[in-house]
């Protein structure tokens, strides 16, 4: 049983749906499932049920194969998030450069713990493993940006840029 | 100054594109392969080479391609494996973002070596800006004729998908990738069969990763046997290592196999020594999952002999004494490092990073994360170092993938040369929970 979708991909984002659908080989459109996921996280800011539902109709496929697979990988909102999703690193290379102390500036800053989201809805935070930028730590990203070489000072001016964001 | 077959035009202006990438002699390779060269030339060179899988595991690509199953009327596939998460890795990540041009004319060489019409590159999912500029330098090669149907005249023909992962450090293990790639959760896949007979949909799939195709084009335009001349022994070739931690220069450096561990990590070339005013106290060298070593053990062998960044010298020693290249995530650890804390650092990331498949994996990452925790934060108990030693044993060599070991590893070497921090830790749980305390008996800085 799946819900009634009141989502569904904007005309440019389907036309992208189908060209994607379309890169796998018969009867294996079940591939296109992770960038599909992206592409409605992309557009609605979370991946939803309803979300997740239209995509199954979309691949044929049941609904609980998107759940499943939304639920495994860390990159998925499975629940709704703040305007700006700022993913921050926790693992070894970027706490070696300082990475406990600038997160736990950065939750002072926000007033919030990770996982949470400022009462603005501006702001989530989460902590996520290794980010491939280790050189460069400490790192956070937020959507398809990476912020690197984070100071306290730093943070500060990334949060005060991303609030003036319309 | 070291021979670059991978960098050396990373830092030309413009190299992210075709015109400019071409000039510097790009896509040389793919016209000598496809005009001049049969498959089973190109797997003959690659297996001259010796190039060994550069993911980490090191095994040869030659041997790798050999293995692939070639039944009658059955596609075949080549799948890049991009995504690179390793802990204290991210050469991946530099080089298709600054040269991906050399990562698609490698594809091309290997697709065409292996029979594939249709190959993918499967990129973790946060490096979604890289992923953009992966398929925009696949646009300009397809428009100049590199890429699609007919490749150069040759009837050859080849499509390049790029695929996002979703954040999931188990996809960089090959059959994981694979499932993932077929649009399902990440669970590494029983073996055998194997990949190479049955992989991707089913069908005969070679996985390599990103680095390993990239040197394909230097391996068809100047042959195996002179890739074969660079390097030390069977560790052939160039490796780039991801320098990370406290020292002057962290970055991504592209050295021949061979060099001493002390001239990669003091030189001005390289890392120029450790970071001003502090000591060397440890090295993981090949990422997270490898033995983390003392300083003195990652400079020198049991025999006193220097170490070298090669495959073998890592591993000299076996893990009483070494470690191993792995994917070449160099971290280092100066004296301020609380190597306890790094260690329940990678024990969170491994539990977070279990499928949950194997019960050794599942539970025996969760309890490590936890009693590791508890001496972190001065709870520890008088015999839960002996108990963390027992709980890695019993995840090691007990699951379906090594996402296993990678988790028992670090455990067991950071007790095996770092046990008596372990105890302070338990034995002295205030002073050890001060913000900054870091264990200050006695230990070998350099």
């Amino acid at each position: 049983m799946t819900t009634e979708s009141t989502i569904q991909f904007t005309p440019e984002r389907l036309a992208e749906a189908k060209e994607i659908i379309a890169r796998y080989p018969e009867g294996r459109q079940k591939s296109a499932l992770l960038p599909l996921l992206h592409l409605m996280q992309e557009q609605e800011g979370w991946t939803s049920t309803e979300g997740m539902d239209y995509i199954a109709r979309m691949l044929d496929i049941q609904p609980i194969e998107v759940y499943e697979v939304a639920t495994f990988y860390t990159m998925y909102h499975v629940q709704p998030v703040g305007k700006h999703v700022i993913e921050y690193c926790r693992t070894g290379p970027c706490c070696l450069m300082g990475g406990d102390d600038v997160l736990a500036h950065l939750k002072q800053r926000l007033g919030i713990e990770t996982g949470q989201t400022t009462v603005d809805g501006q702001f989530t935070l989460k902590e996520v493993e290794c980010l491939a930028a280790c050189g460069m730590g400490p790192v956070f990203q937020v959507r398809e940006q990476y912020y690197m070489h984070l100071t306290n000072d730093r943070v500060d001016e990334i949060i005060d840029e991303l609030s003036k964001q319309a | 100054m070291t021979k670059k077959i991978l960098t050396e035009h990373i830092n030309v202006p413009g190299i992210e594109t075709f015109d400019v990438y071409r000039q510097q002699g790009g896509y040389t390779a793919v016209e000598k392969a496809l005009k001049t060269m049969t498959p089973d030339e190109i797997v003959e060179e690659v297996k001259k080479a010796g190039v060994r899988g550069r993911g980490g595991a090191g095994f040869p690509m030659g041997m790798k391609w050999s293995f692939l199953a070639k039944p009658e009327g059955v596609p075949r596939y080549l799948v890049c494996n991009a995504d690179e998460s390793e802990p204290g890795t991210f050469k991946d990540h530099y080089l298709m973002k600054h040269i991906p041009h050399l990562l698609i004319e490698g594809m091309i060489v290997s697709s065409f070596a292996l029979g594939a019409n249709k190959s993918f590159i499967y990129v973790r999912g946060e490096l979604m800006y890289v992923i953009r500029i992966l398929e925009k330098a696949i646009a300009e090669a397809k428009a100049k004729g590199f890429l699609g149907k007919n490749i150069l005249g040759s009837g050859y023909d080849l499509e390049l998908v790029v695929q996002p992962g979703g954040g999931a450090y188990i996809c960089g293990e090959e059959t994981a990738l694979l499932e993932s790639l077929e649009g399902k959760r990440g669970n590494p896949r029983n073996k055998p069969p194997f990949p190479a007979v049955k992989g991707l949909y089913q069908c005969p799939t070679v996985v390599n990763n990103v680095e390993s195709i990239a040197t394909t084009s230097w391996i068809i335009n100047n042959g195996g046997d002179a890739y074969a001349a660079i390097g030390i022994g069977r560790s052939t070739g160039t490796k780039l290592i991801s320098a990370s931690g406290h020292m002057r220069k962290p970055g991504v450096y592209e050295i021949e196999l061979g060099l001493p561990v002390e001239d990669f990590i003091y030189a001005d070339e390289w890392c120029g020594g450790i970071r001003p005013g502090h000591k060397f106290k440890a090295l993981v060298a090949g990422g997270s999952s490898v033995p983390i070593l003392p300083a003195n053990l990652a400079l020198t062998l049991a025999n006193g002999e220097k170490r070298l960044m090669s495959y073998e010298s890592l591993s000299d020693g076996g893990f009483a004494t070494g470690t191993m290249l792995g994917s070449g995530g160099f971290i280092l650890f100066d004296e301020t490092s609380c190597i306890v804390k790094n260690t329940w650092n990678f024990s969170r990331f491994y539990h977070h990073e279990s499928c949950g498949q194997c019960s050794p994996c599942r539970e025996g990452t969760g309890w490590m994360e936890k009693v590791l925790h508890r001496i972190e934060h001065g709870h520890g108990h008088q015999h839960d170092i002996d108990l963390l030693v027992d709980v890695s044993k019993k995840i090691e060599g007990n699951t379906i993938c090594p996402l296993g070991d990678a988790a028992a590893w670090p455990v067991a070497s950071a007790i095996r040369h770092f046990r008596d921090e372990f105890q302070w830790h338990i034995d002295h749980p205030t002073e050890a929970t001060q913000p900054g305390a870091v264990y200050r008996g006695e230990m070998a800085l350099v």
